[in-house]
């Protein structure tokens, strides 16, 4: 975490007087982000509706967008706004909107993982997640550049090209796939 | 710091007050226009051309009783006209007006428009599903089936663009330009003789993106009663009408924007927010003759122009406009 973000937290949370009043303002702002993403996470995972548990879904995913603005980077925050919840919340909507009866609900527990057996196993991961957390140090590493779009286009094409193209096979095969399926469907 | 803060507060109220004011009065001129056009009188008894009818309007929908019907989503059903009216607000952010007049612009302001716009999409979905209402789910799923299919054409068509300008900054965009009507980006250049095809297709997308006649399936009264809104009242339904106004001013603000030259002047003179106003107001006043002259479509024949003839030629466009960009 970004160590001007810790320490605005916690000057919102102790109060310590004007001197960290813009941090404080930060921080607080970095809280609300923080908790509208895990709230959106919560109701995606508790909601009885799946049309509710979607809505939770995007409302994380502006949380995340939002925090990635606040970390500088507003070309990845409108991305994440732009694919995850213009196209993917939408897409999962429609999909449920179009299969589903209008009552579709959740059904009980999916098997021994859920239940006491799961709130343990996050329980452990998030005290792991945690003790990495409070027991590493962060490097604040230089700034490499302004991020800018060209200078993304420009890596993504150079530097990462093999990553690029990858990335577009896989949504080739997906495309394929579903193709695929579809007309398998038709046929019948 | 605090200066800073005070102008962003200072230009969010105003983006709040343009897009309520233009909201309102853009009914009044819907509803003239339509007269107008079907040769009747429209709204014309109170005040002078009936131009204290949107105020009286908004009292009245302010002071109706908000019903939620007993079946609906409570939470989704509120949240829905809010959805539909705060990211039309926060486009209005971006979009600059003239040389000096942006609240905060951005480097990429086109993808923060659309990237803004998409949550509308949400809005009319969760409104249908929210309501628990035959009708309302049947409008939001042709109303977002619609906007899916024509962000497409309408996203290729502004990478066309961005190629050519080489930024995704609206004001300098604008600025590429700047010079008179020749340097638009209307008018065919050399490394992209189809740009009047390009803006034709963006216009449709316009119309469609933002549920106007002909393509206002999601609120066909016709065939859906009134649509994904049609268990709204009072300001519930008056958010969605504001949101969907709004709407309207943000597509033709980046029509003008990206097609039309921003603020400049067709012969290169002053150039200023006037000019910005009167092209919006110019390709707002299209929307609405359109709107009261055509016939709905039906949603194959919507789907199947998008699918089958907007994105071919719009991809087509985007090629052949590469290719140029690197002969020339």
């Amino acid at each position: 975490m970004n160590p001007t973000v810790a320490t605005g937290a916690m000057g919102f949370l102790t109060g310590d007087g004007l001197a960290g009043y813009a941090d404080a303002i930060a921080g607080f702002v970095f809280l609300i982000m923080l908790a509208i993403t895990v709230i959106g996470g919560l109701i995606a995972c508790n909601a009885e509706r799946l049309v509710c548990a979607v809505s939770g879904l995007a409302l994380c995913f502006v949380g995340v967008a939002a925090i990635y603005y606040y970390l500088n980077s507003p070309f990845v925050a409108m991305m994440q706004m732009l694919i995850y919840v213009g196209a993917v919340c939408i897409t999962i909507a429609f999909a449920i909107m179009l299969a589903a009866p209008e009552d579709s609900q959740k059904n009980g527990p999916a098997g021994p993982l859920s239940g006491p057996l799961a709130f343990i196993t996050a329980g452990l991961v998030t005290m792991g997640l945690i003790g990495l957390a409070v027991n590493t140090t962060f490097a604040v590493l230089p700034k490499l550049n302004m991020g800018g779009v060209k200078l993304i286009g420009a890596e993504l094409l150079t530097s990462y090209s093999m990553v690029f193209e990858l990335v577009s096979i896989v949504l080739l095969i997906a495309i394929i796939g579903s193709l695929v399926i579809a007309r398998h469907g038709r046929s019948k | 710091m605090s200066l800073t803060i005070f102008n962003t507060v200072m230009a969010v109220v105003i983006a709040i007050a343009f897009a309520a004011a233009n909201a309102a009065y853009l009914v009044w001129a819907e509803r003239r226009g339509a007269g107008r056009i079907q040769r009747r009188p429209g709204p014309n008894v109170n005040g002078p051309f009936g131009l204290l009818q949107p105020p009286a309007d908004g009292i009245k929908l302010m002071t109706k009783q908000l019903m939620i019907p007993a079946g609906a989503d409570k939470a989704l059903f509120m949240v829905a006209p809010v959805l539909a009216m705060a990211p039309a607000i926060v486009s209005f952010v971006t979009i600059p007006f003239s040389d000096t007049i942006v609240a905060h612009s951005m480097n990429i302001g086109v993808l923060m428009i659309f990237a803004f716009a998409s949550l509308g999409t949400m809005a009319i979905l969760l409104a249908g599903w929210g309501s628990r209402n035959k009708y309302g789910v049947m409008a939001s799923v042709r109303a977002v089936s619609q906007n899916i299919s024509y962000e497409i054409p309408m996203l290729i068509t502004v990478i066309t663009i961005v190629m050519m300008t080489g930024t995704m900054d609206l004001k300098e965009i604008v600025t590429a330009q700047s010079g008179g009507l020749l340097n638009w980006n209307i008018v065919p250049s050399l490394s992209s003789p189809l740009m009047p095809v390009a803006f034709l297709i963006f216009f449709i997308c316009s119309l469609a993106e933002t549920n106007r006649a002909p393509f206002d399936l999601g609120e066909a009264e016709a065939e859906l009663v009134a649509g994904f809104h049609m268990e709204y009242g009072s300001m519930g339904f008056g958010l969605f009408f504001m949101g969907e106004y709004a709407n309207i001013v943000i597509g033709a603000s980046l029509i003008t924007i990206l097609f039309l030259g921003g603020w400049g002047c067709p012969l290169g003179l002053y150039p200023g927010v006037w000019w910005f106003l009167l092209k919006i107001y110019l390709v707002i006043f299209t929307f609405i003759w359109i709107r009261w002259t055509f016939p709905r479509t039906t949603i194959y024949g919507l789907l199947n122009l998008s699918w089958k003839i907007l994105i071919p030629i719009s991809l087509f466009n985007l090629l052949l406009t590469a290719g140029l960009l690197k002969v020339f």
